[in-house]
C-alpha cells in the first residue's frame, strides 16, 4: 500500500523504517485490544482507518497538492490571507411576513453583527404566483411576500445598496434582482456599484432537488440563465449571477462527495453553455460562486471543502480553459445542515450547529449561515435567529479559530481524507460525464435516483441505530412541550392589508405600460437574440408583478414540471 | 372478509407551495418496501386534485408531507375530502409541524401527525393499521 520512497532504491536507509516497525507493533496491539470491530465508513462511503500516520500522508510527496493558500490548487484556501485577512461574511437568511416585517428584522440582525443582506421570499413567490392567487394561511409564514419593485424598495429601506452585499434567493427569471435594480435606479444608485449574488440561479439543482424553485421548463430555464449571466456581466459587473448549489442536493440526500461532484458538474454545464454563446471563460468564471451544506460529519466536511477547491481548480483550468487565477478559485457560501437538526431536545441543535459551523470555517468558507436551533420545530423564531448570529460571533471572536490559516493542513488524517474525498468526487463526476454531462444526466433522472438511494441508505442507518442521533434513536427523554419556542406567524390582519394594498396598486398602474412590457417580454422569449432578463427588469420598472412576469414566461417557454420519483 | 390480507393503498403527496420532497420520497419508498401500494405525486398538488386522485385510485390512506407550513391548509383538504364523499379515508401528516398546529390538525380529523425522528417502521405500522381500519369500516358500511 505504501510504496517505499525512492531513496531506498538508491541504497540509502528508509527514513520511515522506524515508523514502519512501530506501526506494525501498534497494529498488533490495536487488534489485540479492540476485539471485533465494525468497519467505519463516512457518509460519502469512504472507509476510515483508526489511525493515520506519515505512512498514509507524507508532506514531501504532497508538496504540490498542499501548496500555499492563494496558490493553485488552493487546497489550503483560495486567498493568501484567508480568515486572517478577512473573516467570512456573516449572512443570515431572513424572510418573513410583509416587506415591513422583513425590514424590521433585517435592520435588527444587521445591528447585531450581520454585515450582508439575504432575502428569502414567501413560498408563493417561489412557486411563481402573486399573493392574491395564494392561500392566505401560507403567506409570509416562511418568507417575505415581495411581488413588486415597490415591495423590494420597502423591504430594503435603510440599506445602502451601493455598500451592502445583497443575496437574493431568486430563481429564474430573477424577478427579485429585477425589483432591486428597479429600486436602485429610483434611488439613484449606480448598478455598477451593486454587489451580491443570485443565490438561486442554479435551475439544475432545482429540477433535481429543490423543486419549489423550479418555475420554467428546462430548456427555457437554461436559456434565461445564460441571458442573466450575460446581462449582469455587462450592466451589473460586481454581481455574482451564478451560484452553483450543492446544498439542495445534500439536503435531499446526496452524500457530501456526491453533492460536490454534482455541483461541479453543474458548473461545468453552465460554463460550457456560456462558452457556446461566445463568452470567454475568464469573463464569467470569476463571478461563479458555490453554495454548500455543512453536515455534522466534521472531518469529512473539512476534507470535502479542501478537495472541492482542488477539483474545481483543475476543472476550470484544464477542462474550461480558464487562464485567470480568479476563475480557478472556488468561492463558497455554506449553511449548516438542517437535516441533522432534531425536533427532540431542540436546544441540542445549538451544539450541532456549532460543530457544523466550525467544520465550515476550518474548511475555508467565504460566507456562512448558521441555522436556528428551532428549525426542526417550525420556521425559526426570533430567539433562534439571535442565537444563530451569536454563535457566529463567538466562533469568530472568542474561539481563536481564525488565528491560523488552514490549521488542519498537514494532519495525516485530514490530508489523507482530502485525497480520498477528491477521488470519490472525481469518480461521481465521471459518472455524470458518462451520462453526457449534468443537463443530460438530470433529464434522464440519473442524479435524482442516486440522491434518493443515498437518502434511503442514510435513513436506514438511523433506523437501525448504526448512526446515533441523540434524542431520536438514543438518549431519549420525556420532554416538556411547553418549553418549546413559541411559533411566530405573520399577523393575519397585516397580511390582509398587504393584499388589499397590492390589489389597489395593480388597479392604479398604467395598464398600457404593463401590457407593453409583458408583450416585449413574451417576444424576447421567442427571440434568441434578445435578452430575457433585460426585459424582466423593464417589466419590473413598468410596474409588472412577479406573478405576471413568471406567468408570461411560463406561457412562452413552458411550465416547470419536475419528475415525481420515489 | 379478512382485512388482514389486503394490500393497503396509500397516496403520498404534498399540498401548498413547498417542494422539499426528501421526506415524502423516503416514506413512499419505505411503505412500498413494506408491501403497500403507493401512489406518489410531485409536490404542490391542488387540494381538488388530491381529492380527485384519492377517488380515482380508491386509496385507504393519504399521507401529506409538509416541511414549510403547508400543513396549515390540510383542514381545507379534510373539508374537501368529506364533501367529495371520502370522509372515511385516513389522512396522516408528516414533517415540521409545531405542537399547536398538531392539535389543530387532529381537531380537523387528521388521524396522526408524524414528527422528524420517527422511525420508518413506526410509520408503516400505523399506516397499515389505519388502512385495515378503513377497509373494515367500508366492509361494514
Amino acid at each position: 500500500m505504501n510504496k517505499p520512497l525512492d531513496n531506498t532504491l538508491l541504497g540509502r536507509p528508509d527514513p520511515l523504517a522506524g515508523l514502519r516497525d512501530a506501526h506494525v507493533r501498534w497494529q498488533h496491539d490495536y487488534a489485540d485490544q479492540i476485539g471485533t470491530e465494525r468497519e467505519a465508513v463516512n457518509r460519502s462511503g469512504v472507509a476510515i482507518k483508526p489511525l493515520y500516520t506519515a505512512l498514509d500522508w507524507d508532506a514531501r510527496t504532497h508538496a504540490g497538492l498542499s501548496a500555499m493558500p492563494g496558490q493553485p490548487p488552493y487546497t489550503r484556501g483560495i486567498y493568501a490571507t484567508m480568515h486572517r485577512g478577512r473573516t467570512w461574511t456573516q449572512r443570515q437568511l431572513i424572510g418573513l411576513g410583509t416587506p415591513q416585517d422583513y425590514n424590521a428584522r433585517l435592520l435588527e440582525v444587521m445591528a447585531q453583527g450581520a454585515d450582508a443582506v439575504s432575502l428569502i421570499p414567501c413560498n408563493s413567490v417561489f412557486r411563481g404566483v402573486d399573493m392574491d392567487e395564494s392561500h392566505i394561511e401560507l403567506l409570509g409564514t416562511c418568507g417575505t411576500v415581495v411581488n413588486t419593485a415597490e415591495h423590494m424598495d420597502r423591504a430594503l429601506q435603510g440599506v445602502d445598496l451601493a455598500r451592502t452585499s445583497c443575496a437574493m434567493n431568486d430563481p429564474s427569471p430573477f424577478t427579485l434582482l429585477a425589483f432591486m435594480l428597479a429600486a436602485a435606479r429610483k434611488r439613484g444608485t449606480d448598478w455598477r456599484a451593486i454587489t451580491g449574488t443570485s443565490n438561486q440561479s442554479d435551475y439544475l439543482s432545482h429540477y433535481v432537488a429543490n423543486h419549489m424553485f423550479f418555475r420554467i421548463a428546462l430548456p427555457g430555464a437554461r436559456r434565461i440563465l445564460g441571458d442573466h449571466i450575460a446581462f449582469c456581466q455587462q450592466q451589473v459587473p460586481k454581481w455574482n449571477p451564478m451560484s452553483v448549489v450543492g446544498q439542495h442536493m445534500q439536503q435531499a440526500g446526496a452524500t457530501p462527495a456526491q453533492a460536490v461532484a454534482f455541483t461541479i458538474a453543474t458548473a461545468i454545464q453552465n460554463a460550457q453553455d456560456c462558452i457556446e454563446r461566445g463568452m470567454a471563460p475568464d469573463d464569467f468564471l470569476p463571478r461563479f460562486t458555490f453554495f454548500f451544506d455543512i453536515s455534522i460529519s466534521f472531518f469529512e466536511e473539512i476534507a470535502k471543502f479542501r478537495a472541492a477547491r482542488r477539483v474545481w481548480a483543475a476543472v476550470a483550468r484544464e477542462r474550461l480553459g480558464a487562464r485567470d487565477p480568479r476563475s480557478w478559485r472556488f468561492k463558497f457560501h455554506a449553511q449548516t445542515s438542517g437535516i441533522d437538526l432534531t425536533r427532540q431536545q431542540p436546544l441540542n441543535n445549538i451544539a450541532r450547529v456549532t460543530v457544523q459551523a466550525i467544520a465550515g470555517i476550518l474548511g475555508g468558507l467565504q460566507s456562512l449561515h448558521t441555522d436556528a436551533y428551532d428549525e426542526a420545530l417550525s420556521c425559526p423564531s426570533e430567539q433562534g435567529a439571535r442565537i444563530a448570529v451569536a454563535t457566529q460571533n463567538i466562533l469568530r471572536e472568542e474561539a481563536h479559530l481564525t488565528d491560523v490559516i488552514d490549521p488542519l493542513g498537514g494532519s495525516y488524517y485530514v490530508e489523507s481524507l482530502t485525497d480520498r474525498m477528491q477521488a470519490e468526487i472525481e469518480r461521481v463526476l465521471a459518472q455524470v460525464d458518462d451520462a453526457g454531462g449534468m443537463y443530460r444526466a438530470v433529464e434522464a433522472g440519473l442524479v435524482q435516483r442516486m440522491i434518493g438511494e443515498s437518502a434511503r441508505q442514510f435513513q436506514r442507518r438511523i433506523d437501525s441505530g448504526e448512526q446515533t442521533v441523540v434524542g431520536v434513536n438514543a438518549y431519549r427523554t420525556e420532554e416538556d412541550a411547553s418549553a418549546r419556542p413559541i411559533n411566530e406567524r405573520p399577523d393575519r390582519a397585516a397580511m390582509q392589508a398587504h393584499i388589499d394594498a397590492f390589489k389597489a396598486y395593480k388597479a392604479g398602474r398604467s395598464q398600457g405600460e404593463v401590457l407593453r412590457a409583458l408583450d416585449a417580454l413574451a417576444r424576447a422569449a421567442g427571440d434568441p437574440k434578445d435578452n430575457v432578463f433585460g426585459r424582466v427588469i423593464e417589466a419590473a420598472q413598468a410596474g409588472c408583478t412577479h406573478g405576471e412576469i413568471v406567468a408570461t414566461l411560463r406561457r412562452e417557454l413552458g411550465f416547470g414540471h419536475v419528475q415525481a420519483m420515489v | 372478509m379478512n382485512t388482514e390480507t389486503l394490500i393497503p393503498k396509500v397516496l403520498i403527496t404534498k399540498v401548498g407551495f413547498d417542494g422539499h420532497d426528501r421526506g415524502s420520497r423516503v416514506v413512499a419508498a419505505a411503505l412500498r418496501d413494506a408491501g403497500m401500494e403507493v401512489i406518489y405525486t410531485p409536490p404542490w398538488q391542488e387540494i381538488a386534485n388530491v381529492v380527485k386522485l384519492a377517488t380515482e385510485e380508491d386509496v385507504d390512506v393519504i399521507g401529506i408531507s409538509s416541511l414549510a407550513t403547508d400543513h396549515l391548509i390540510v383542514p381545507k383538504l379534510m373539508t374537501a375530502l368529506r364533501a367529495g364523499g371520502l370522509g372515511d379515508v385516513a389522512v396522516v401528516v408528516g414533517g415540521i409541524v409545531p405542537d399547536e398546529d398538531e392539535r389543530m390538525l387532529l381537531d380537523a380529523g387528521v388521524a396522526r401527525v408524524f414528527h422528524p425522528g420517527t422511525a420508518l417502521a413506526e410509520i408503516a405500522g400505523f399506516v397499515r393499521e389505519a388502512a385495515h381500519g378503513v377497509r373494515a369500516r367500508r366492509a361494514h358500511a
